[in-house]
């Protein structure tokens, strides 16, 4: 499952709709908002992304994961919009037979996301805003 | 005929633009259009050294060729998660 959402994530229901009996292991990532970056305090984020891409990206990065580790299954969730500081911007779910797959699977994916998923954050501070890039 | 054009983060800031149009005829590649929108937004100069680009929802290349019809989308590095 893997979405692009306007509104707060539910970690828990992704969790609950992805794990089956058969799971012995169930990894969840948050990424949340940090209230401060660059040594600035931050008052909120601003994400955007090219939905469509990014949706298939997802999905590519998710196909993968499957491909390259032993896990049954993996969701994604991205929050897009204005998010304030703890509020959650990202949830993976993975789950596999066993916790080291999950584990990777899970890393491999969140990785991933911030390399070739187009979404973008502006961090917003008392004094100005700032879009941040990602590495090359 | 033409091309849909679109813009993101800084590169809409910087053309005041998220989604524009280019005659196709004009365009045979996805340089040529950064091109045309460099000289009528010169602040896209300064971003070209980080820039991604994308076809049709697929990164892509400044020597990729672009057809009637096609999605060509501008963004700087991703910073999601």
């Amino acid at each position: 499952m893997f979405r692009l959402v306007h509104e707060p994530i539910d970690t828990s229901s992704l969790r609950n709709a992805l794990v089956r009996p058969e799971d012995g292991a169930v990894v969840v990532f948050e990424g949340v908002v940090r209230n401060q970056a660059r040594g600035r305090k931050v008052l909120f984020l601003e994400y955007d992304a090219y939905e469509v891409m990014a949706l298939k990206k997802l999905q590519e990065i998710g196909e993968r994961a499957g491909r390259e580790f032993e896990i049954r299954d993996i969701g994604v969730i991205h929050r897009l919009g204005h998010m304030n500081p703890s509020e959650c911007s990202v949830v993976i779910v993975v789950t596999a037979a066993h916790r080291a797959a999950a584990f990777d699977a899970c890393r491999f994916a969140i990785d991933e996301i911030k390399k070739t998923v187009p979404i973008w954050k502006k961090e917003v501070y008392e004094d100005g805003e700032i879009w941040i890039e990602g590495a090359l | 005929m033409s091309i849909r054009v679109l813009f993101f983060a800084t590169l809409a800031e910087a053309t005041g633009l998220r989604e524009t149009e280019v005659e196709a005829s004009a365009c045979p590649d996805v340089a040529s259009i950064y091109a045309r929108f460099s000289l009528r937004f010169p602040k896209l100069e300064a971003q070209r050294s980080t820039l991604l680009c994308a076809v049709n929802s697929e990164f892509a290349r400044p020597d990729s060729p672009v057809h009637d019809g096609d999605e060509v989308a501008f963004f700087p590095p991703v910073s999601g998660g």
